[in-house]
C-alpha cells in the first residue's frame, strides 16, 4: 500500500478560511487528552496557556517583545522565499546584523549623539544584508545551494560573536566575564509605554515591515517579480527579470530584517553583547513564516500566536506545574494541526492498493 | 454609613482570609537546564527539595526550567515577582543583570542570584568554594595518575573556572611537584556528545585521570569505558562510573536554601555576598571510591583540614604560568584576586584563551 498526496484541482476557499480555526480546535482536544493524561486540569491549562498571558498589561509588553524578532525575520524571510530562494541562515543574520549595530556603543561608547541610534539599527541592517549577500553571490557564481550554505553560515556566525565577546569587545572592567560592555542610555532602543511595560520600538520596527512588506507583494512591480521569478524562473526571463538580481534582492531584503531584529533585541532587550543573544529565533521564524502561509499579515499573527504558546508555556510551569517539556509538545501540536490543515486544504490524501507493476507503470 | 461598614468588615475579613491563605512562603527558582540534567541544575532541584521538606507546608516552592538567559530570564523573573514570590533564587551566572533590572522594579521582593558579583539592597548573591572541592581532587590526581598528567574538561574561561584549574593543579603537584594538567574548552556547560569528545581527546593525548567543569556524565561514561579514573561534577555521578569515579564535588544547596528562607521568616533577611564552602556544607565530596586506602586517608585529612581552615588551597609559593611570582612561601590568596582570576600557574599545559 501507497500513501500519496494528490493536489486538488481547486480548494475550497471556505476551509482556507475555516483551515486555522478547524486546527486551533483540533489542538484543543489533542491538548485537553494530553493535560489530562498528565493529571492535570485542562481548563486550568488551557487558561494559562491562551488567556493569562493576555489578561496583564505587562505580559502583553512581553508578548511584544517575544513576538517582535519573530515577525520581523519571518517577514523578510517570506519574500525570500516567495522568491523561491531558500533563505535557511537567518539565525545567523540576526547575530551579525547584531554583532555590527553594537560596533558603535562598544568602540565609542564615549560618543553621545541622538546619530547613534539610527546609525547603529543601519548598521544592523547593512550587517545583517552584507552576511546575507553571501550564499547569494555563491548561489549565483558557482551554484551552490544556499540552503547548505546559509545554514553553515549559522555556525560561524555564532561562533565569530563568541570569540568577540570574549577576545576584543570584552567589557575591561567586567572581571573577565565573556561580555562587551553595557550600552550606554544614548545606544539603547528606547521603551514604548515605560509605565507599565518595558516593550521597546522593535514591535514598531515589525509592525512597519509588515506593512511594507505587504504593500511590496501587493501593489507594487518588484512583488510581482518576485512572485513571477518564484513561480517560474523561465517566465520571468521573458518578462525581462533577472534571475540572479532576485537571488541577491531576496537574501538582502531577508538578511536586513534579521539584521535589524538582531540589533533591536541587542539594543532593546539585552543591553550589551554577549556570548548567545538569541534563542533560536532566526530558526523559530522559518516556522513563523510558514504558519502565516508567508502573507506579511498572516505572519503578524502567527508571531503573535507562538509568542504567546511560548508566554503560556511559562504561565503554565508556574501556575499548574505543567513540565516544560509537555508545554513544548502542545506547541508542537499547534504548528502540526496548522501546517496539516493547510495541507489537506490543497491535497487529498490516497491509499493506494497496487502491486508494484502496476505502480510503476501509473508513475510512467 | 452602615453599607460603608458593612464593606470595611467583609473587606476585613477577606484579606485576613488571603493572609491565612497566604501563610505558606512562596519562594521560586530560575533553572538554567532540566532539572533531571545530572549536574548542576539537579543540584539546586534537591536543594529546593530538601527546602520543601524542612519547612513542609510552611514554604510554596516554585520552579521554572529551561529558562535562557537574556530577555526570556528577565521574564521569568519578573513573573515570579509578580506571582507573589517572596524569594526568588536566579541560578545561572548569565541571570544577573535581568535579576538586577527586575528587583529594581520590585523591591519589596527578595532575590538572591548564584555565582554573580553584583548585590543590590533586595538581591544578594551567592556562591560556593568549589575550589576547595577541586583542591581535594588535584591530591588525589596527583596520587593515582602514574603519568603525572591530568585531563580538564573545561567550560568558559571566567574566574571561576581558572581558579578551579589551578587549585586542582596546586593540589596534584602538593604530591607530585611535576604534575601537569591539559585542559580543553568545550564553550559549554551542558554538552554530553561535546565533552564525551573531550574525554576521548585528551586520553588520545595519554592522560590517566580526567576532572570536568561542565555538568553532564558524557566524560565519566567515556572515562569507564577507556578504564580511566574520574571525578564527578555538581551531583554524584557514581551511577554513571561505579568503577571509575574517584569522588565528586557535590553541590549541596540546600542547608543555604533552609538558611535564607529561615532568615527571610525571621525578618532577619539582609542582601549580602556571600561565598561559603565546605565549612558551611554547600559543596560536599562524594564518598572516596576507586582509590587505594592511604589516598583515601590523605583526601580525608585534606578535607578536614581545608574544613576547619587549617589549610588553604592557594597559599604560596605559587609561580604564575609565565615564570612570575604570584605567592609568596605562606601568603594566602584574597578573595577579590581568586574572584578575578584570569591567569594559569605553573604546570597547566594550555594558553588561557582571552
Amino acid at each position: 500500500m501507497r500513501i500519496e498526496l494528490e493536489r486538488r484541482p481547486s480548494h475550497s476557499a471556505l476551509f482556507s478560511i475555516l483551515s486555522p480555526f478547524i486546527a486551533l480546535g483540533l489542538t484543543i482536544i489533542a491538548g485537553i487528552i494530553l493535560f489530562t493524561i498528565m493529571d492535570k486540569n485542562p481548563i486550568d491549562a488551557l487558561y494559562s496557556f491562551f488567556i493569562e498571558p493576555l489578561t496583564e498589561v505587562w505580559s502583553l509588553h512581553e508578548l511584544a517583545i517575544k513576538a517582535s524578532p519573530l515577525i520581523l525575520i519571518a517577514v523578510g524571510l517570506s519574500v525570500c522565499f516567495r522568491s523561491n530562494n531558500w533563505n535557511i541562515g537567518a539565525e545567523g543574520q540576526f547575530i551579525m546584523g547584531g554583532v555590527a549595530g553594537s560596533a558603535i556603543p562598544i568602540l565609542f561608547h564615549e560618543w553621545n549623539s541622538f546619530l547613534v541610534l539610527p546609525m547603529m539599527l543601519i548598521m544592523g541592517m547593512i550587517g545583517g544584508a552584507l552576511y546575507a549577500s553571501i550564499p547569494a553571490l555563491l548561489k549565483t557564481r558557482f551554484n551552490t545551494n544556499e540552503i547548505l550554505s546559509s545554514l553553515m553560515l549559522v555556525y560561524v556566525a555564532q561562533l565569530a560573536l563568541d570569540w568577540i565577546v570574549r577576545g576584543p569587545w570584552r567589557n575591561p572592567e567586567g572581571y573577565n566575564f565573556p561580555e562587551s560592555r553595557s550600552f550606554e542610555l544614548q545606544a539603547v532602543l528606547p521603551e514604548l509605554l515605560p509605565a507599565s511595560g518595558r516593550a521597546n520600538f522593535g514591535i514598531v520596527f515589525a509592525i512597519l515591515a509588515t506593512i511594507v512588506a505587504w504593500f511590496m507583494m501587493r501593489h507594487m512591480l518588484k512583488g510581482f517579480e518576485v512572485s513571477v521569478l518564484g513561480q517560474s524562473a523561465r517566465a520571468g526571463r521573458f518578462a525581462g527579470f533577472s534571475a540572479n538580481k532576485m537571488v541577491f534582492f531576496a537574501f538582502i531584503f531577508s538578511g536586513a530584517l534579521a539584521g535589524l531584529a538582531g540589533i533591536s533585541e541587542v539594543s532593546g532587550s539585552i543591553g550589551r553583547l554577549q556570548p548567545v543573544i538569541s534563542p533560536g529565533y532566526g530558526f523559530t521564524a522559518i516556522i513563523v513564516a510558514f504558519l502565516g502561509r508567508l502573507n506579511p499579515l498572516g505572519i503578524f499573527a502567527a508571531g503573535i500566536i507562538l509568542a504567546l504558546t511560548y508566554l503560556g508555556g511559562e504561565a503554565a510551569q508556574i501556575s499548574i506545574g505543567l513540565p516544560d517539556k509537555i508545554a513544548r509538545v502542545f506547541q508542537g501540536f499547534l504548528l502540526f494541526f496548522v501546517l496539516a490543515c493547510d495541507t489537506l486544504i490543497h491535497y487529498r490524501v490516497r491509499f493506494k492498493f497496487t502491486d508494484r507493476t502496476s505502480s510503476s507503470v501509473e508513475g510512467a | 454609613m452602615k453599607k460603608i461598614l458593612l464593606a470595611l468588615s467583609t473587606a476585613a475579613v477577606i484579606s485576613l482570609a488571603a493572609s491565612a491563605a497566604q501563610a505558606a512562603t512562596k519562594v521560586c527558582f530560575v533553572y538554567i537546564g532540566s532539572k533531571t540534567d545530572g549536574g548542576w541544575t539537579q543540584a539546586h532541584d534537591i536543594g529546593r527539595q530538601e527546602l520543601q521538606n524542612h519547612f513542609g507546608d510552611k514554604v510554596e516552592t516554585v520552579f521554572l526550567e529551561n529558562v535562557a538567559e537574556g530577555p526570556d530570564s528577565e521574564r521569568a523573573i519578573e513573573r515570579f515577582a509578580r506571582s507573589g514570590c517572596e524569594l526568588i533564587f536566579t541560578t545561572s551566572f548569565g541571570y544577573m543583570d535581568p535579576t538586577l533590572k527586575v528587583a529594581k522594579k520590585f523591591p519589596k521582593v527578595k532575590f538572591e542570584h548564584a555565582t554573580g558579583y553584583k548585590t543590590a539592597d533586595n538581591v544578594t548573591s551567592y556562591n560556593s568554594r568549589f575550589y576547595e572541592g577541586r583542591y581535594i581532587q588535584g591530591q588525589i590526581a596527583g596520587a593515582v595518575s602514574e603519568k603525572g598528567v591530568a585531563g580538564y574538561i573545561a567550560s568558559f574561561p571566567i574566574p571561576e573556572v581558572v581558579q578551579g584549574i589551578n587549585a586542582f593543579l596546586l593540589g596534584a603537584q602538593s604530591v607530585n611537584p611535576d604534575f601537569e594538567i591539559k585542559v580543553v574548552w568545550v564553550n559549554t556547560w551542558f554538552d554530553a556528545g561535546k565533552e564525551a569528545d573531550a574525554a576521548k581527546a585528551l586520553i588520545d593525548q595519554g592522560v590517566d585521570v580526567l576532572t570536568q567543569h561542565t555538568d553532564s556524565t558524557g566524560p565519566m561514561q567515556v572515562a569507564s569505558e577507556r578504564g580511566v579514573k574520574a571525578f564527578g561534577q555538581a551531583s554524584d555521578m557514581i551511577a554513571a562510573g561505579p568503577d571509575t569515579q574517584l569522588t565528586a564535588i557535590v553541590d549541596t544547596w540546600g542547608a543555604y536554601y533552609i538558611k535564607r528562607v529561615q532568615a527571610l521568616m525571621d525578618g532577619t533577611w539582609e542582601s549580602q555576598s556571600t561565598w561559603d564552602g565546605l565549612v558551611d556544607g554547600i559543596l560536599t565530596m562524594a564518598p572516596y571510591t576507586n582509590m587505594p586506602d592511604d589516598v583515601k586517608q590523605a583526601a580525608m585529612e585534606t578535607e578536614a583540614k581545608i574544613t576547619n581552615g587549617e589549610l588553604k588551597p592557594f597559599t604560596g609559593p605559587v609561580t604564575k604560568q609565565d615564570g612570575s611570582e604570584w605567592l609568596k612561601a605562606g601568603e594566602s590568596a584574597d578573595d577579590g584576586t581568586l574572584l578575578g582570576m584570569n591567569f594559569y600557574i605553573k604546570g597547566v599545559d594550555d594558553k588561557l584563551p582571552n
